[in-house]
């Protein structure tokens, strides 16, 4: 079943005059519960895309619906609202607020969605705890290395337990082996929590583990490759 | 976690500049303050100065003020003593009262005949006592003895004169009177100079004329009601320097009796006001009400007007309106400073949290949620400006009020200790930490509106 469709999707960004397109008819179904994968040369259109998915920005052209919402038609306010309950965000450079601990940093969006204070303690205890953070709650952002940090931030991605996450090249700015520990534990989240994962990655370890490959070019999708076709 | 306790902790971050902003804020605060105080103890002195020496309200003739000073005794008040009476056992009015007094002005010509020197003069007449107890009003809790008027226990025909009165009418001498030398007599410009024992003859004969009685005394002309002349005379038993130059060179101050013997004779005795003194000057409009409902019943058909002390002493409106428009110029540059200040702060932090901004965005946080966000910090900054100026304006003040500082204000002659009123003003303190609140507030308003108008895309890319 299919949690994301994309149809026909257009972007073209403006570069003073000049119009460089960013992405040109895509056309794309994600499945749900699925662990997909978007790779591409740098500029090939990953971070476009996943940035369109998320709704934080439209597309110039076309239609992407997700879980039978069509984002095009959310007011700026009812995207957000969508965003906070439908879709968890993992980025390169971790991006928690510097302010707040790494239990608060967790707890953020569900204060946001007015959540009970014991459904929010239980909640951000058991993520805390299935990413090995319980000790480090109450420690800062500065004071927790890159891989705690996006343990951090996986955490607050499934928080409201949404049905997709997205996660701009969650392991770019990691050493080899912390990346490796957190493309298994997000794996293993993806699984726990039911969600949809979608990444724009193109460390071959992501790939390996990919159920969904989708390989980008010049904006365009040139190739679409399921059910682990790419580990097989 | 809510928004304040971010927006607190954001306010941490940056520590030095946060205290920067503070502290702009906590001397503009303390700026307004003191400025406030000072005007306040300024205008609280006038006013209590104006309340003791004529009440809060005065009934007149309803043309005295237009037409009074020329012809005291054709606007005077004929049957005062009924109508004081009823305003003493007036349910309304007694419990607001303190004084009730009645008071005769008029002009005259006071003269030393011994000198050979007179002037026009300001002559009025009180009922010391009275005027004693009125002196004890003291609303606003001015430090020391209330003054006795030198009348006080004199006899009948004692007055008391400005100290420029005896200066013309060359009584210092006999009043001994500071700083008050006598005349000097120019020698004549043309032809030879006197014989040595004629001109001896005569500086005998001018020079001490003061001298050659221990009483200093005047005689005072004033016209009475038929249009006679009258003259009364009377014994100086001080001269007192009135604060105003002009008042204090026409000041004559006696016992009513005299005054109305010397215009009245021995007709039928009138004043010129009835002044009435309250415990507060916020029970003049309830006073002022109940008097002109008096007027219309039980007085009807006496021409009487009641005026109160603003009224009766436009220098006491245009000194409060100068201060004001001070206050106010010193109040809108003190704000524009701090508006600048908390915008720039926060304009500094927007661009510094782009990121985070953009990371709040994609999370789920609404634009509205950014800009309250920054406005929070906004207020939060305008409440800690406002607490720090506010307790650092008290210390001050306490500080310079135990100083020991003086200063000698309008309408005094003498130095009075500096005295800023900040403690006990409520208003004061409470519209100056909203201002404060207000415009930090506001300046974070357009930063926080940029902030929450960023795409969330580019906010993400910021470096």
């Amino acid at each position: 079943m299919d949690l994301l469709t994309i149809k026909n999707v257009h972007k073209t960004y403006r570069l003073d005059r000049i119009k460089v397109p960013a992405l040109t008819a895509i056309n794309l179904h994600v499945r749900s519960e699925c662990f997909t994968v978007l790779s591409g040369a740098s500029g090939s259109g990953k971070t476009t895309l996943l940035n369109l998915i998320g709704g934080l920005d439209t597309p110039d052209q076309g239609e992407i619906v997700l879980d039978g919402s069509p984002l095009g038609s959310l007011s700026d306010d009812e995207c957000a609202d969508f965003r906070l309950r439908h879709i968890g965000f993992i980025f390169q450079n971790f991006n928690l607020l510097p302010v707040l601990t790494a239990y608060e940093n967790v707890e953020y969006p569900l204060l946001l969605t007015r959540a009970p204070a014991a459904a929010r303690k239980a909640r951000v205890q058991d993520l805390l705890e299935a990413v090995g953070l319980t000790q480090h709650a109450a420690h800062l952002p500065g004071q927790l290395s890159g891989g705690q940090r996006q343990r951090v931030a996986i955490a607050r991605a499934l928080v409201v337990a949404p049905k997709l996450v997205l996660a701009d090249e969650p392991t770019a700015n990691l050493d080899s082996h912390t990346g490796d520990t957190i493309i298994a534990l997000m794996r293993r989240m993806q699984r726990d929590c039911k969600a949809s994962f979608v990444f724009s990655s193109h460390d071959p370890k992501v790939l390996a583990e990919a159920d969904d490959a989708v390989f980008l070019s010049d904006g365009r999708i040139v190739e679409i490759k399921r059910n682990n076709e790419v580990a097989r | 976690m809510n928004t304040l306790t971010l927006a607190l902790r954001n306010l941490m971050r940056n520590r030095r500049r946060s205290l920067a902003t503070l502290f702009a804020m906590m001397i503009g605060g303390i700026c307004i303050l003191l400025f406030g105080g000072y005007i306040r103890n300024i205008v609280y002195g006038l006013q209590t100065g104006y309340v003791r020496g004529g009440g809060h309200l005065q009934l007149q003739h309803r043309d005295y003020a237009l037409y009074g000073s020329g012809d005291p005794t054709a606007y005077g008040i004929a049957d005062y003593a009924r109508v004081m009476d009823a305003i003493k056992r007036d349910p309304v009015l007694a419990p607001m009262l303190t004084v009730v007094t009645p008071v005769l002005s008029f002009g005259g010509i006071a003269g030393n005949f011994d000198a050979g020197a007179s002037r026009t003069v300001m002559a009025i007449g009180v009922v010391v006592d009275d005027q004693n107890a009125m002196a004890r009003w003291n609303d606003y809790g001015f430090p020391g003895k209330p003054d006795v008027m030198a009348l006080t226990g004199s006899g009948p025909n004692a007055a008391v004169i400005g100290s420029g009165v005896a200066r013309v009418l060359q009584l210092c001498a006999p009043l001994h009177l500071a700083d008050c030398p006598p005349p000097k007599i120019e020698a004549a410009s043309i032809g030879t100079a006197l014989p040595g024992d004629v001109s001896a003859l005569a500086a005998a004969d001018v020079a001490p004329v003061a001298s050659r009685t221990d009483q200093a005394q005047i005689e005072l002309l004033a016209a009475t009601t038929s249009g006679a002349p009258n003259v009364a005379r009377l014994h100086v038993i001080e001269a007192q320097m009135q604060g105003v130059k002009e008042f204090d060179d026409v000041y004559v101050g006696m016992h009513l009796p005299q005054a109305q013997r010397l215009l009245y004779g021995s007709r039928m005795p009138q004043v010129t006001a009835i002044v009435l003194q309250l415990h507060h000057t916020d029970q003049i409009p309830q006073a002022t009400a109940r008097l002109e409902q008096l007027l219309k019943t039980t007085f009807h058909g006496l021409p009487l007007a009641v005026n109160d002390f603003r009224e009766l002493n436009p220098y006491y409106g245009q000194t409060l309106g100068l201060f004001n428009a001070i206050f106010g110029f010193i109040a809108i540059l003190i704000i524009s400073i701090v508006l600048f200040t908390v915008g720039n702060t926060m304009n500094a932090a927007v661009v510094e949290r782009t990121v985070e901004i953009g990371t709040l965005r994609a999370i789920g946080l609404r634009r509205s949620g950014i800009r309250a966000l920054f406005v929070s910090e906004g207020l939060l900054l305008g409440a800690l400006g406002a607490a720090a100026g506010l307790a650092a304006a008290l210390i001050l003040a306490a500080i310079i009020n135990h100083s020991g500082l003086t200063w000698t204000p309008p309408g005094r002659v003498t130095p009075v200790g500096l005295h800023l009123r900040v403690w006990g003003e409520t208003g004061l303190l409470l519209g100056t930490a909203f201002v404060m609140l207000t415009v930090a507030t506001v300046s974070a308003w357009w930063p926080a509106r940029r902030a929450a108008r960023l795409a969330v895309v580019e906010s993400l890319r910021h470096v």
